[in-house]
């Protein structure tokens, strides 16, 4: 049996039992939903149907609807495209480089966290699929043959490589998170007694049975799936500033830009699992499983990542101020003053100071700094693409064509849209999956639970008093 | 022949380990243990060998590398060259570098989706399968040993629950209906 040091705070709290742990993480998905759940539901479908609305009206009518011009002719939907694969990036971040590190605390959020990945990526997903306009020829994004379209795909494309990237992305994560839930699902099923619920389980767990052998498979599988996801996650956000980075736009043709998206996609994805959890924990009575330790953890991920961010815009700045270029200067100059200042102060503040306040470990395990912070930490992220994408266009290299980006009430709307998908996702989510990894939490029980840790400790004290040092 | 099985129930992980490396130690055949989570351990005391899937998931990954240069070879550089921004697609190693991202990803897809699948048919995990656990509690807090009467020829079943007892099951029952032979 493995021991912890008992300098390590458990992770699970309230004396559990490994049936226990099983009751109160399937008890959400027997139970009947309250008042709250419905309304939130109801508000978050609503918003969904009127992105989907909207959409089916960029369709009809063409991207005129938004607010691009000649100039700047990609922005709103591009900028939502990135912050919403950023914010997949802490799932895979979570489930994968932590197993690889082998952090036990990531497995009472893995679960959800994988979840946002995959809706994350999915909102992701809708913005190139809308942006190109003629969408009933969108499958000309992928290698078809001559006979579709007129040419094959150019492999040297940089949103070539994007679209393989989020595929892959995308399926990998769905599987990764399925081939895990396989066994709770088989918890689930049996214990049921309503033959509804009983069949439904018994397909989705695939006749799970939890052997030896299967789950020696098991583990290989996830950790071999999270030793490929690792490359695979830093491959994805790298793939995406390659969209940018390839270019030979100024404040885009940068070499930092991979680890610097990296970084804030992790930063922006551990702010929306810290978000979704707080309020996760509180209406499905997870406080035990989700510790305050728990939360203080992502929160030291996140001042890492934003500090990470914060010397990559300073490094920007200096190496355009150092490359000589006038249209680098300018393309900097203009960010921090130009009329999108407002935008690049809201992204520095939100982004590189906010986060500085969880250096306090008072602010760090408050559950409303939390909150907030993680709330800014998102809108300053989202400022960040804005001001990447859209002040690098709006003054080009002909101060004739120079203009603004104003987004349309359809632009809006779509973006409140993919929040709406994102939010009944996750809602119905949290009412028919276990939201945490029962197995993997009960796998740690003996090791991290507040009762076996004290246990475990007053053992050695005694061996200690007892001089059983040799 | 008897097909008489014996499932002996434990609560803890490790109590069950133990019964495990006490009954093989005793000559004791074990069918299969059941557990709500992996017991590490548990397949070096049963002789289960190492799993192979690893092994596999490295040779989709080859497949996959493979497979990803030839079809953008294929397509851009000998189906139909095209010159895009004075970078003409002449040949595979010219192209290679603007191919590597590509290259990568269909290598990570083609090894995570194959092992997957192997996982699913090794295991016979489809949509639909039955449950083969005996005991609906070996999926949320029983760890449950299997030992079945074909396997131990000349064991009387009986005899082994008093010592199955003592090894800290908390209760020994017969399974006669196993789902292999329903």
């Amino acid at each position: 049996m493995l021991i912890e040091s008992p300098i390590r705070q458990p992770l699970i709290l309230g004396n559990k039992t490994y049936a226990q742990i099983t009751d109160e993480i399937v008890r959400p998905i027997e139970g009947r939903a309250n008042k709250l759940w419905y309304l939130v539901f109801t508000v978050a479908a609503l918003c969904a149907l009127w992105g989907l609305g909207l959409i089916a009206y960029t369709f009809g009518t063409g991207i005129g609807v938004w607010g691009l011009n000649k100039t700047v002719g990609w922005a709103w939907d591009i900028t939502n495209f990135v912050w919403w694969v950023g914010i997949g990036h802490a799932g895979t971040l979570i489930s994968a480089i932590l197993l690889l590190f082998r952090q036990k605390w990531r497995m009472a959020i893995n679960r959800s966290a994988e979840a946002m990945t995959v809706f994350a990526v999915i909102c992701a997903a809708m913005f190139p699929g809308i942006h190109v306009g003629r969408v009933w020829v969108v499958y000309w994004f992928f290698p078809v043959p001559n006979t579709f379209g007129s040419l094959w795909v150019n492999f040297n494309s940089p949103l070539l490589w994007d679209l393989f990237a989020i595929s892959t992305y995308f399926s990998v994560s769905l599987g990764f998170w399925y081939v895990g839930l396989i066994p709770d699902f088989a918890t689930v099923r049996d214990r049921q007694v309503l033959p509804f619920m009983k069949k439904i389980y018994s397909v989705v767990s695939f006749g799970w049975s939890g052997t030896t052998k299967s789950w020696q498979r098991f583990e290989e599988v996830s950790l071999v799936l999270a030793g490929l996801s690792t490359p695979l996650v830093l491959s994805v956000h790298t793939i995406v500033s390659f969209d940018f980075a390839t270019s030979v736009i100024p404040g885009w043709h940068t070499t930092i830009f991979p680890p610097y998206f990296v970084a804030g996609a992790i930063f922006s994805g551990f702010a929306m699992v810290a978000t979704l959890l707080l309020i996760m924990r509180q209406v499905l009575n997870l406080q035990e499983y989700i510790t305050v330790n728990h939360l203080e953890s992502m929160n030291k991920i996140i001042v890492v990542t934003g500090s990470i961010v914060g010397v990559a815009y300073i490094t920007e700045l200096v190496i355009a101020w150092y490359s000589g270029v006038q249209y680098e200067h300018y393309a900097f100059l203009n960010r921090a003053t130009g009329p999108y200042a407002w935008a690049y102060w809201i992204m520095m503040s939100c982004n590189v100071i906010s986060p500085q306040l969880f250096w306090f470990r008072k602010i760090r395990r408050s559950l409303l700094a939390t909150f907030l912070l993680s709330i800014v930490v998102n809108i300053g992220m989202w400022f960040e693409r804005f001001v990447i994408i859209v002040t690098s266009l709006h003054r080009d290299y002909l101060p004739s064509s120079w203009t603004m980006f104003y987004p349309t009430w359809v632009d809006i709307g779509i973006f409140i849209g993919t929040l709406g998908i994102f939010f009944t996702l996750f809602l119905l989510f949290s009412r028919t999956f276990p939201v945490i990894a029962i197995a993997e939490t009960k796998s740690i029980l003996k090791i991290s639970g507040d009762n076996w840790k004290e246990k475990t400790e007053s053992k050695y004290a005694q061996v200690g008093e007892h001089g059983g040092h040799h | 022949m008897s097909k008489a099985t014996l499932l002996a129930k434990f609560t803890d992980p490790d109590t069950c380990l133990h019964a495990c490396e006490h009954l093989v130690q005793s000559g004791v055949k074990v069918r299969e243990v059941y557990s709500p989570f992996p017991i590490h351990g548990i397949d070096g005391v049963l002789s289960i060998p190492k799993t192979r899937i690893s092994t596999a998931a490295f040779f989709y990954g080859v497949t996959g590398t493979t497979l990803g240069f030839l079809m953008m070879w294929y397509m851009n550089v000998q189906d139909w060259p095209m010159d895009i921004g004075g970078k003409p697609s002449f040949s595979l190693l010219t192209n290679l570098p603007a191919f590597v991202p590509v290259g990568f990803e269909i290598t990570i897809l083609i090894a995570a989706h194959g092992m997957i699948g192997s996982f699913f048919l090794a295991t016979r995990l489809f949509p639909g399968m039955p449950a083969r656990n005996p005991e609906p509690r070996s999926t949320n807090d029983l760890f449950v040993v299997e030992i079945v009467g074909t396997d131990n020829p000349g064991t009387v079943l009986n005899d082994l629950k008093s010592d199955l007892m003592n090894h800290g099951a908390i209760e020994c029952s017969d399974d006669v209906l196993r789902y292999e032979d329903q």
